[in-house]
């Protein structure tokens, strides 16, 4: 073979692992990193995953909130008016995290059914509902999905 | 009435830049400078009424003129007149005008500092900025108009602020930001004026290569301010969340970065043209996309304000026609690749190219982590999002690659470099770094292999870039005439380098060294980390201007002496009715000791979040040294001392103070 032809074949076939290990690597990263969302009403279905690093989401449920008396350990149920899910938080709540408000945690279902978060998100400012949860009250029958909102404005 | 004014502002400066961007281009093409000339005055024109546009929202602004939704929306009479004045940015609108604004500036500039240029370049490339110009000014006046009024209800008073935004942080972080996402429309026009007339040469390049580096410049700074702000204000102690928003910044950073390098070669050696043109290109449109991300309301976070839907398929539509016909403008004209390598497989130029492949890569790995859950959202494919893990896990080797690959590369020669010279060359370098980096993880105690990867990454630029410094000074008349006779640019280059190698050894330092605690505590407790005593002594509570605080007073000490007293704070401001951490900070070089109050856990019992980060202001100070870094690039003599021997021969009458705006903006 020609010296050039030679060593452009190199770099192109140097060119192509390089290119497969990348995008090898970036599909595993991928597949290792994806947290898919799930409302309680399909939690309670039996549909999330056991054990997975997933999210969840829906409003809290007034007067659900338990703190424990010794660690930042917090309970709380979420619920999207048809099922709820109970959720267990060792941490520092967001500042709008409220009885009421639309949530979404990412965590662990564990096998009795309690959803253990490594991370609580609370929305952003009174306006604002996490997407997901707003769907998912829209399909669980509740179109006013931003009634903890105006419940908390006309509160005031 | 003002309100109106503006409007009709915004208006007369929509028609000027259609007239930009028809005009000069029409006399470049029929080879006419009568209707080039109009260039200049159109962009001065233009930027006139958008800062008479501006001027007057900002004085609605100051006199809480609430007839004007925008004003109603996003101020109110408490607000002390500094947020007053960065409220005009705070919203949607305000902050659309601020990017219009700043392209007619950029645009001005370009009319001002180019007079050296060819005629019909600077009239096409001042038409493609008009075109730019016009997407935007439609964008405003059809879907965003800032001075809509509320009449004849108009509001007694404001809904104020989002309090996120009342602080310091936002009064700079969107202008240095925008300067730098609107700086990169500039290298954009240079491409695509060299496209149309076929002129990609050394010379293009070396046009566009001071703008490139400028608007990079201010990308660093802008990108730097968000971590900070987002550091203390909004993320309890996070600093960077690899959130989308985010994201759509850092993605025109990087492939502004891979194209400041790219333009490097093709000046200094006329070759990668078609890449170069292509980066420009893609580096411009992704910062449209990170317009369209922020500003669409497809993402939600602190920064999108507004989802009407007609603003994202407005602005997806203006980021279409922008890729599409640049793309294809590209497909017929850039000029095909005689590939007869006229350098050596192991010279500058391969060093380079692959610091391209690097960034570019990484580039897309954002990208893809960034849209796949908005694309496979829109298909009905179930909401999901990609965790921090996904971005450490593949950012990080790429990062760490890159380092090492400049430390080499800094040594290399263009064409041509011989391998056992660079390898004798980089011997003592790694050994130095080697020892450096297990220095500094034994003095913050222990061995992680990312910990080592980052710091011999950091330490073997830093060496590398001082051992090249050194070589390059070496001089028959002394070291001090060898440091002296280096270029501005090759300082420039220097400053660069070692911010990356700063903001590298902060990052690493602060992910496997930090700690961060939250406990439980009422006022007398006492917790620890490592050997600092945080000490919880009283709660109390104070009026601000348009908040009432809940404050925490924390003493640190370590072994009895006392470092220093914090005041975290709880906020709640009064007319969004919003609570908000203020955290207490003591800041050093080393290390930073923070403090967040977070609910109210018991009778008198708090959570508190506890953290140790050191070295974590290394991360911003590694970025102002990239940008002093790029300022310094462009004062350089070579891209001045023609521009002086222009203006004496052209009589110019320009005040030579403005001569260089980035080294004001450099001093100042």
């Amino acid at each position: 073979m020609h010296p050039v032809r030679k060593k452009r074949l190199t770099i192109i076939l140097f060119l192509l692992a390089g290119l497969s290990v990348a995008v090898g690597l970036t599909t595993y990263a991928l597949r290792q990193n994806i947290n898919v969302f799930y409302d309680p009403s399909e939690i309670a279905a039996g549909d999330a995953p056991v054990d997975a690093r997933i999210r969840a989401g829906g409003m809290v449920e007034a007067g659900s909130v338990v703190r424990s008396s010794e660690d930042l350990t917090v309970r709380f149920r979420v619920t999207d008016y048809a099922e709820a899910v109970t959720v267990q938080y060792t941490g520092i709540l967001p500042d709008l995290f409220a009885e009421g408000q639309g949530v979404v945690a990412i965590g662990r279902l564990q096998a009795d059914g309690t959803f253990v978060a490594e991370q609580v998100l609370a929305k952003h400012d009174e306006n604002y509902m996490p997407p997901e949860v707003s769907d998912s009250l829209k399909k669980a029958g509740h179109p006013g999905s931003d009634t903890g909102a105006s419940a908390e404005q006309t509160g005031y | 009435m003002y309100p109106e004014l503006g409007q009709i502002a915004l208006i007369l400066a929509l028609l000027l830049s259609v007239l930009l961007s028809v005009v000069p281009l029409a006399g470049a093409i029929t080879d006419r400078s009568r209707l080039m000339a109009f260039a200049r005055p159109l962009a001065s024109g233009i930027f006139v009424f958008i800062g008479l546009a501006f001027a007057i929202l900002t004085h609605a602004f100051l006199v809480d003129d609430f007839s004007v939704a925008y004003v109603a929306n996003n101020s109110n009479s408490l607000l002390p007149w500094y947020y007053k004045f960065s409220a005009v940015w705070g919203g949607h609108e305000g902050s659309l005008l601020l990017w219009i604004l700043m392209l007619a500036g950029w645009t001005l500039a370009v009319s001002v500092f180019s007079r050296r240029l060819p005629e019909e370049i600077i009239a096409q490339v001042l038409s493609v900025l008009g075109m730019v110009t016009v997407g935007f000014l439609l964008f405003i006046l059809m879907t965003s108009n800032p001075f809509d009024r509320l009449l004849p209800n108009v509001p007694a008073d404001g809904a104020d602020l989002n309090p996120l935004l009342q602080d310091f942080g936002l009064i700079v972080h969107p202008p240095m930001l925008y300067m730098g996402y609107v700086g990169f429309s500039v290298a954009f026009a240079f491409a695509i004026a060299a496209l149309i007339n076929g002129r990609l040469d050394a010379a293009w390049a070396r046009w566009s290569r001071p703008w490139t580096t400028v608007a990079w410049s201010f990308l660093s700074v802008g990108i730097a301010l968000g971590s900070w702000w987002a550091y203390y204000e909004l993320g309890w102690g996070g600093w960077w969340f690899w959130d989308p928003v985010e994201n759509a910044s850092l993605l025109p950073w990087l492939a502004g970065t891979a194209l400041m390098h790219s333009l490097a070669v093709t000046e200094k050696r006329g070759v990668f043209k078609s890449w170069t043109v292509l980066l420009a290109i893609v580096t411009f449109a992704l910062s449209l996309l990170g317009t369209f991300l922020v500003r669409s309301g497809v993402l939600t976070s602190v920064h999108a304000f507004a989802s009407d839907p007609t603003r994202g398929a407005f602005l997806l539509g203006l980021l279409a026609v922008t890729i599409l016909s640049s793309l294809t403008l590209y497909a017929f004209r850039a000029p095909v690749v005689h590939s007869r390598a006229r350098y050596g497989s192991l010279s500058r130029e391969i060093f380079l190219l692959l610091n391209n492949i690097l960034l570019m890569a990484a580039m897309l790995l954002v990208l893809v982590g960034t849209l796949y859950p908005l694309v496979l959202d829109y298909l009905g494919g179930g909401r999901l999002s990609i965790g921090e893990p996904f971005y450490n896990l593949t950012f990080s080797p790429i990062a760490i690659a890159v380092a090492l690959l400049l430390g080499a590369g800094i040594f290399s020669r263009w064409k041509r470099t011989d391998g056992g010279w660079l390898g004798r060359k980089l011997l003592w370098p790694a050994a130095i770094s080697l020892v450096v980096a297990c220095l500094t993880m034994l003095v913050f105690g222990g061995f992680t292999p990312w910990a080592f990867a980052g710091l011999f990454g950091a330490a073997w630029v830093t060496v590398a870039t001082a051992a090249d410094l050194w070589d390059k000074s070496s001089s028959r008349k002394g070291r001090w005439h060898g440091l002296k006779r280096q270029s501005r640019s090759y300082y420039g280059m220097i400053l660069g380098h070692l911010g990356l190698a700063i903001t590298m050894a902060g990052a690493t330092v602060v992910s496997n060294y930090g700690i961060e605690r939250d406990v439980r505590m009422s006022p007398g407790d006492t917790a620890e980390i490592g050997d600092i005593r945080f000490t919880f002594t009283e709660i109390g509570e104070r009026q601000g201007s348009n908040f009432v605080a809940q404050y925490a007073r924390f003493d640190l000490s370590r072994d009895g002496d006392a470092i220093s007293t914090l005041y975290p704070e709880k906020r709640q401001y009064r007319v969004q009715r919003n609570v908000m951490t203020e955290a207490g900070i003591d800041a050093g070089l080393t290390r930073d000791l923070f403090v967040a109050l977070g609910e109210k856990v018991g009778d008198n019992a708090w959570a508190v979040r506890l953290q140790y980060k050191p070295l974590i202001r290394w991360l911003w100070l590694g970025s102002l040294f990239m940008a002093a870094g790029g300022f310094l690039a462009i004062a350089d003599k070579r891209y001045r001392i023609r521009k002086r021997a222009e203006q004496s021969a052209t009589e110019n009458g320009k005040a030579s103070g403005e001569e260089n705006p980035a080294v004001a903006g450099a001093a100042g």
